[in-house]
């Protein structure tokens, strides 16, 4: 029963012909860059994204010629900035097929799961909505392969409300474990949250049978989608969970942006996270009542140049056309799978497989049976880097990830839309150059 | 190429054959250091002998080639060395991989240490590099504790060059 629930769909193919990578690569001005002595090779982009010009231009422009506060200002100023924040609401909305008033603008991912793990905590202290109410004998799902952001809100959530955190396992070959679905998700349930695609094995994860047991039980599903909505198309409706959070500066937008979506019907129900200005009805000085979602969790003067420079982003990234993206770096991954495993010694801590992953890879070097030591990826991205190549190197805020597949770090190179197949034969030459330092 | 400054032939020699490894009785004091950042671990041991001079300092850990080399020339500088001498050495050792390349290493002092001077050049590694250092200066101070020996004293009259 449970093998067949769990076969996933085949992905749909789109033809990339068209697409001119090297032209692409002409609007990033920071992608002609030499960095000691070498042109740039930047394979770090699931830690943050570059910016193509017309995210910056945007970003200039809304500060040279619109800049005000918004929602508050009568005069013009105030009325151009206010539009411009509320349309880049309507074009994020659009990208991921939710409604805009779906979509709360929060400083970053983690604020995101945050700002849900508090619905928690206040509807259990406070009241409220009892499918958000946690106390003992209640439990919180996550998993192995999360990011300490979609880890730690939740231990903090269940220290205070006395419920318990469970979490998936991982497969030996860096799949989501969900042989335990059904013992893992059960009528204890609160909440399941998880990665939809793994910033340290670039997996990508199957959602609809999760949230199908999920429904079962009567738990609601938040997919942290940090790693997916910068790569490949999401649709909230397709996908079914009841929140997803990403963040602006993955998707070649500004830093300090990121999204909460969440369905209406539980947005409304939820009380406030943080207050402040902007988020209230009306105040008393012996209470308040707050304003409807979003902007009930949009406390204080929100990101405005850079929630424009998202819109601008999010245009970037539409007029290539999602799908355009997802098969560009589909290929990529193929031939870098391929490339990196030509490398002695080296391990792919990850699927091997080019299906249900994207492109973010994580190896080892050395330390296998039989082979060399390890080299530390510490050392591996040090020496890359007097190449001109950047890679992330350590434990990329997955910790239990590492200690599941028994190493101390990895060395992960992520590719984007503008990434090309001479930087990752870069990479190899450059993994050469490690070995001949460190054998 | 501008790496080698920082990959010096001493510290791949430190890093492929380290010397002093292996956690070994007895000891006073033991502690447990992490890097967060790149998840470096170090447990290390701290043996005074009556004269409070550091008998043994002992390690075992995992982690890159810097911090492991740097536990490596650390066990070899300061095992025999009077615990206020030792602790000037610590001195020594972070004030020049802190020096963002500032400071001209002392190779008297520090002996196959200054081949660490190269680390003060990159910001991110200089943490590496301190880590048994750290790990030490913390063992020291628990080990004296427990040998009542006073370190804040001790240290004060540490210096003689």
């Amino acid at each position: 029963m449970v093998s067949t629930r769990l076969l996933r769909p085949p992905e749909q193919v789109p033809d990339v012909t068209g697409y001119d990578v090297e032209k692409l690569r002409e609007q990033f001005p920071i992608l002609s860059r030499e960095v000691n002595g070498h042109p740039l090779v930047y394979l770090d982009s699931a830690n943050t994204s570059q910016k193509p010009r017309q995210v910056l231009d945007a970003l200039s422009e809304h500060y040279e010629r619109h800049n005000a506060n918004v929602a508050r200002a009568v005069h013009t100023l105030g009325a151009e900035a206010t539009e411009a924040y509320e349309t880049a609401r309507v074009k994020v909305a659009d990208f991921v097929g939710a409604r805009p008033d779906e979509v709360v603008f929060t400083k970053n991912s983690s604020e995101a799961i945050n700002l849900v793990a508090y619905t928690f905590a206040n509807v259990t202290l406070g009241g409220g909505d009892p499918r958000f109410r946690l106390g003992p004998g209640d439990e919180v799902v996550i998993s192995e392969m999360e990011h300490h952001s979609n880890i730690v809100p939740w231990q903090l959530l269940c220290q205070r409300t006395g419920a318990t955190l469970r979490w998936f396992g991982i497969t030996d070959d860096g799949r989501l474990d969900l042989s335990r679905l059904d013992e893992l998700v059960n009528e204890r349930t609160k909440l399941v949250s998880y990665v939809h695609a793994s910033n340290i094995l670039g997996t990508v994860n199957p959602t609809s049978v999760v949230i199908e047991r999920a429904r079962q039980v009567g738990a609601l599903v938040m997919l942290d989608c940090s790693q997916s909505v910068p790569h490949m198309p999401v649709d909230v409706t397709d996908l079914g969970a009841d929140f997803i959070c990403f963040t602006g500066h993955k998707m070649c937008g500004p830093t300090g942006i990121g999204v909460l979506w969440g369905r209406r019907d539980l947005l409304e129900e939820m009380p406030p996270f943080l207050g402040g200005g902007e988020m209230i009805e009306r105040v008393d000085l012996t209470g308040t009542t707050f304003a409807p979602p979003p902007q009930r969790f949009e406390a204080g003067t929100p990101p405005i140049a850079q929630a424009v420079g998202l819109g601008a982003a999010v245009d970037f990234l539409s007029d290539i056309g999602m799908d355009i993206v997802r098969q560009h770096e589909r290929e990529l991954t193929g031939y870098a799978l391929e490339a990196l495993q030509t490398v002695p010694g080296l391990r792919i801590i990850g699927p091997r497989e080019n299906t249900w992953r994207g492109g973010t890879i994580s190896f080892v070097l050395g330390g296998g049976s039989g082979s060399s030591p390890a080299i530390h990826p510490h050392d591996v991205g040090q020496v890359l880097d007097a190449s001109g190549i950047a890679v992330r190197v350590g434990q990329h805020c997955a910790r239990p990830t590492c200690v599941r597949f028994g190493i101390p770090a990895t060395t992960r190179a992520s590719f984007h839309v503008y990434t090309t197949t001479d930087e990752v034969t870069a990479l190899v030459r450059g993994l050469e150059q490690v070995r001949k330092v460190f054998d | 190429m501008q790496i080698d400054a920082l990959y010096q032939e001493i510290i791949l020699d430190h890093y492929k054959r380290p010397k002093g490894r292996g956690l070994r009785d007895p000891y006073e004091a033991e502690v447990h250091h992490v890097n967060p950042t790149c998840g470096d671990e170090i447990t290390l041991r701290v043996h005074l002998d009556e004269d409070e001079k550091v008998a043994d300092v002992s390690y075992e850990g995992m982690g890159c080639s810097i911090s492991q080399a740097a536990a490596s020339v650390m066990h070899d500088l300061l095992r025999g060395k009077p615990l206020p001498e030792a602790l000037r050495l610590h001195e020594a050792f972070s004030e020049m991989v802190g020096s963002r390349g500032q400071l001209a290493p002392d190779e008297e002092l520090l002996e196959d240490g200054v081949a660490f001077a190269g680390v003060s050049k990159y910001p991110s590694r200089v943490k590496c590099a301190l880590l048994p250092w750290m790990a030490f200066k913390d063992a020291a101070a628990r080990a004296a504790a427990a040998a009542e020996v006073d370190v804040a004293v001790t240290q004060k009259g540490a210096v003689d060059g």
